[in-house]
């Protein structure tokens, strides 16, 4: 295994939430690493627990319920757990920064984009006032706002949707961080819009050096844009391959389950998408053994009795499920049925 | 924005009608036995014993029937020849005229303008002191949700709420006095003359009444900013390392004050009902006292007068609340 | 598609029992809210003197005692007596009879008037509905005291016209809070169902509407008592609501209790704190029900960059 130059690292990361209904672990001993200008993905259902798991990188979980119970962020030599607020906050926004998935509401309905893009160069450039709105206007025509220096001033409802996403990713940008986590930025927006956003996504990595967290619930809108893929089910880390290993040989029910339900064009029309049957389980009310075995196709007796590890199974590949080795067989076996 | 503020305006033309109906018919349709006893009333009170109710009658011009008692008191039809002020011209609420007091013969609205002054200083004063304490205390009861600082600023709320303003208005009068010997002044300063003197003569009253209504601008305040601070917009904040007093100050307030300090809108009916007790027992010669003694003496035409441009006030600052919240929130815009 | 699968079985406590909602509201009162609890203990014991009042006064509300006038709190009056040697304490104790009565009374009435109102307006909507608004929004117009002050003088003083007056208004005033609770259910799909498949509106109102409703009006009742208690107590203060000898706790501050107030203060301290204590209750009562009743109203549920945090020493434990 190649020595990477990692720029974060989250071992055993566990969230939990605190509800009326018992300890809902939204993130359960997550471990997985960024490496320095790398693209990841971050796949998985939604409430799999992928957006918990990017807050939790800035403690960005509302509390209450929200408490992360253990683990740690390792970023630049430091865990992220364990430094001050003060520290924390000199991380946020400078050296991390986040793109949200609701553009519309994430920007401060109130306040104009200029301000809102300019707040945070001051405060972690030092620029004065005057230089962040100049710096602002800037960022805005990196990110293709149309006649930028006229409409710094207009408030967010100005906007298209996938303007403000663009503004949302000016922020992010505004700093110029080692790594942007962005939490589904495409889902709210037209499927045209998307491509184009993910393609600008990936044009300012080459261009910055910037490494992306790219948090999805469709694999095959990712594919094109990261290098490595995660993926995650009821709060674990199930598989992580690089992208390309990921696509040909999955080694976990649950992602060639979640390949085999995206539609593809190279395939025959005739051909049944797939569908993983059952709803996923409740957080409070896990399964004794494997989280996906109530679901699984493949499942065995071993499976409902004993959690399976992530263990390796290719070069960069790891996989939770004791049934890896078989699983280029069951999922043929399967597709001939 | 033009526009808009001349729609606003004619709207307000309607709403009054119907006011002008209410007012009249309940200030006008009174059991006949009211005229018996307004005799009695005033004989007792003015020494006036040969008063005869059919001249009672007619000079309240109520000697008509009552849709052209209407129609005259609303200005759209000429007066009696022999009325008082304005015999034969069409002389009504439209035109200005409401009409004088059946006990001093002193126009209505003269009255109105003179007493007016007071009970605007008593109000508005009321408002900023509500404002200074609901405003802060909801404020931190909202950013330390749950902590004792929160569970101690909602019972204030709840506190201010429950306790009449009488009361509290009758305590600080009385026990100062027996403590200490100090009674507030039962002399009104009027401002001309002597600024500092009638800022502190208003300011226990106006302290009171604005402690009064904090409580429901405190509640409000508590809740809009509870409801903004789990905003998106607002991780977005925290999210780009901002201090959190930047967040609250520069974020969650100006989201979460707007509507608060638009519902004055609806605090204005109740600021001028608490004038009326407020002034009473701090004897200000403001508006609320006028009511108070037209009420009292069963003067019928200040009584409509002073509801018609109550209700016309109240309108009006509906309209400039409106105004006020498309001014503060850049979304609104009227057209 | 397979059944959705339960990945570990239903626990008994998962499901709630059914139980009435008005039980339901109360077991939860107990459990949740013990601030609104302890206001409801408040009224409770409020409406207990006011009826057994006649057990629990010492003396007569208008019992004179020339000989024990102006007496300060004693052994024989434990609050106090008036310029007339009235016991104090039985006078307040009379006076939560007339409270509890114009509270409930009142705001009983001004619910009916809410309900006469709201659910047409809100059922039938339309031109109706439009016209019975505008005048809701003209008397809407007239601050509420001087509503009230207004009429009274017209009506004349007494138990009976502050009850009519007061809930009559209120509940003209409230009747937007029925109307909208009113259009929010009609929208429902069962609504709609009963009404496609031919269910007479009375029926629809009587089946669907009034048992949905009762949740907003339990709370404008509740809400409703505190301020129609506080609304008599302010009339009877300016002399236009229940006339003296009738203990009312506002008429007792005002009048005599006034002339006297620098020589005798208990005379107006007890029977305010009486009147705030028991507002207060119902305050804090009619909070609980309405964070019960009404979800949307509760407080937030968590935020962002929160307070208490936990400290990231314990974090890794």
């Amino acid at each position: 295994m190649a020595i990477v130059e990692k720029v974060l690292e989250v071992k055993d990361l566990k969230t939990y939430f605190y509800t009326e209904e018992g300890e809902v672990k939204a993130v359960d001993s997550l471990s997985y690493y960024v490496a320095k200008g790398e693209s990841v993905g971050l796949v998985g259902e939604s409430a799999c627990g992928k957006s918990v798991s990017s807050l939790s990188i800035l403690r960005l979980i509302p509390y209450p319920p929200g408490v992360i119970v253990g683990g740690e962020i390792l970023f630049q030599g430091k865990d992220l757990l364990k430094i001050s607020e003060d520290e924390i906050r000199e991380v946020r926004g400078n050296h991390i920064a986040m793109i949200f998935q609701e553009p519309t509401t994430s920007l401060n309905p109130v306040l104009t984009v200029s301000l809102q893009l300019s707040e945070a160069l001051q405060l972690h450039r030092h620029m004065d006032k005057h230089t962040a709105n100049e710096e602002a206007v800037k960022l805005l025509k990196l990110v293709g706002i149309p006649d930028a220096d006229k409409r710094a001033t207009d408030y967010p409802y100005q906007f298209s949707g996938g303007m403000q996403q663009r503004i949302m990713m000016a922020i992010a940008l505004s700093c110029n961080p080692e790594l942007i986590i962005a939490d589904e930025p495409t889902t709210s927006v037209d499927v045209t819009v998307q491509a184009q956003l993910l393609e600008l996504i990936d044009d300012l990595r080459s261009q910055f050096g910037t490494a992306v967290i790219i948090i999805t619930h469709n694999l095959g809108i990712v594919a094109r844009y990261v290098d490595r893929v995660n993926v995650m089910y009821a709060g674990r880390l199930v598989e992580t391959a690089p992208t390309d290993v990921i696509y040909s040989e999955p080694k976990h029910p649950y992602t060639v389950g979640l390949l085999g339900s995206v539609p593809r064009l190279d395939l025959p029309r005739k051909r049944k998408l797939y569908v993983i049957d059952g709803l996923p389980p409740h957080l409070a009310r896990l399964p004794v053994g494997c989280n996906f075995s109530p679901r699984c196709r493949f499942a065995v007796d071993h499976c409902r009795e004993e959690k399976p590890t992530l263990d390796e199974v290719g070069e960069n590949h790891l996989s939770a499920c004791f049934r890896s080795g078989e699983m280029k067989e069951l999922a043929a076996k399967e597709r001939e049925d | 924005m033009r526009a808009y503020l001349i729609r606003r305006l004619l709207l307000i033309i309607p709403t009054l009608l119907i006011v002008t109906v209410i007012v009249f018919l309940s200030v006008r349709f009174v059991p006949g036995s009211i005229l018996d006893l307004m005799v009695a009333q005033m004989g007792e009170l003015s020494g006036i014993t040969d008063l005869d109710i059919d001249y009672l009658r007619h000079i309240l011009g109520m000697d008509v029937p009552m849709h052209l008692q209407y129609v005259r008191w609303l200005g759209v039809w000429p007066q009696a020849i022999d009325h008082a002020t304005a015999g034969g011209q069409i002389s009504g609420i439209i035109q200005g005229d409401f009409g004088v007091s059946l006990w001093n013969s002193e126009s209505v609205l003269q009255q109105l303008m003179q007493r007016l002054p007071v009970s605007l200083e008593l109000g508005a004063m009321s408002l900023i002191i509500a404002w200074l304490i609901a405003l802060p205390i909801g404020v931190f009861s909202a950013i330390r949700q749950d902590t004792w600082g929160d569970y101690a600023g909602r019972t204030f709320a709840i506190v201010a709420i429950s306790v009449p303003a009488f009361w509290l208005g009758t305590m600080v009068i009385v026990y100062p006095s027996i403590l200490w010997g100090w009674t507030p002044p039962v002399v009104y300063i009027p401002l001309a003359d002597n600024v500092g003197e009638n800022l502190l003569q208003f300011l226990l009253p106006a302290a009171i009444m604005g402690m009064v209504i904090s409580g429901t601008t405190m509640r409000m305040t508590r809740t809009m900013m509870l409801e903004v601070l789990r905003q998106d917009y607002i991780r977005t904040a925290w999210s780009k390392g901002l201090r959190e007093r930047t967040i609250i100050i520069r974020h969650a307030m100006k989201n979460a004050l707007i509507p608060v300090i638009t519902i004055v809108g609806g605090m204005i009916p109740l600021l001028i009902g608490g004038t009326v007790i407020i002034e009473q027992i701090f004897t200000l010669p403001g508006v609320g006292r006028l009511l108070f003694n037209a009420l009292t003496r069963r003067d019928y035409p200040v009584i409509s007068g002073i509801n018609v441009i109550i209700a016309l006030v109240v309108l009006i600052m509906n309209v400039v609340v409106d105004l006020a919240y498309g001014w503060l929130d850049p979304r609104i815009q009227y057209r | 598609m397979a059944e959705p699968i339960t990945t570990a079985p239903i626990r008994s406590e998962d499901v709630r029992k059914r139980r009435h909602w008005f039980v339901d509201l109360f077991t939860r009162l107990w459990k949740e809210k013990p601030l609104a609890t302890f206001g409801g203990i408040i009224v409770l014991i409020m409406f207990l003197t006011g009826i057994f009042a006649n057990l629990l006064a010492p003396y007569g509300f208008n019992e004179i005692i020339l000989s024990d006038r102006l007496d300060a709190p004693s052994g024989v009056h434990w609050l106090g007596a008036d310029n007339l040697g009235r016991d104090l304490l039985s006078r307040v104790i009379f006076g939560a009879r007339i409270s509890m009565i114009v509270g409930v009374a009142g705001a009983g009435l001004s619910v009916m008037v809410n309900m006469l109102i709201g659910i047409p307006s809100g059922f039938f909507g339309g031109k109706f509905d439009i016209i019975m608004q505008r005048f809701v929004d003209a008397f809407l117009c007239f601050p509420p005291l001087i509503l009230y002050l207004t009429i009274m003088a017209i009506l004349g003083t007494g138990i009976l016209p502050v009850i009519l007056v007061l809930g009559v208004s209120m509940g003209i005033g409230q009747s937007r809070i029925v109307r909208a609770a009113v259009i929010g259910i009609k929208e429902n799909v069962y609504v709609e169902a009963a009404r496609a498949i031919g269910v007479p509106t009375g029926r629809t109102l009587i089946k669907h509407i009034l048992p949905n409703i009762m949740a907003p009006i339990l709370v404008v009742f509740t809400v409703g008592m505190g301020r129609m208690i506080l609304a008599e107590a302010s009339l009877s203060f300016l002399g236009f609501g229940i006339a003296p000898p009738t203990p009312s706790w506002g008429g007792m501050l005002s009048g005599t209790g006034r002339t006297y107030m620098l020589q005798a203060p208990w005379m107006v301290l007890w029977p305010g704190l009486a009147l705030s204590l028991v507002v207060y209750g119902i305050n804090m009562l009619g909070d609980g029900v309405r964070d019960l009743l009404d979800p949307r109203l509760r407080g937030g549920l968590g935020r962002y960059g929160a307070v208490k945090r936990k400290k990231p020493a314990e974090v890794t434990s």
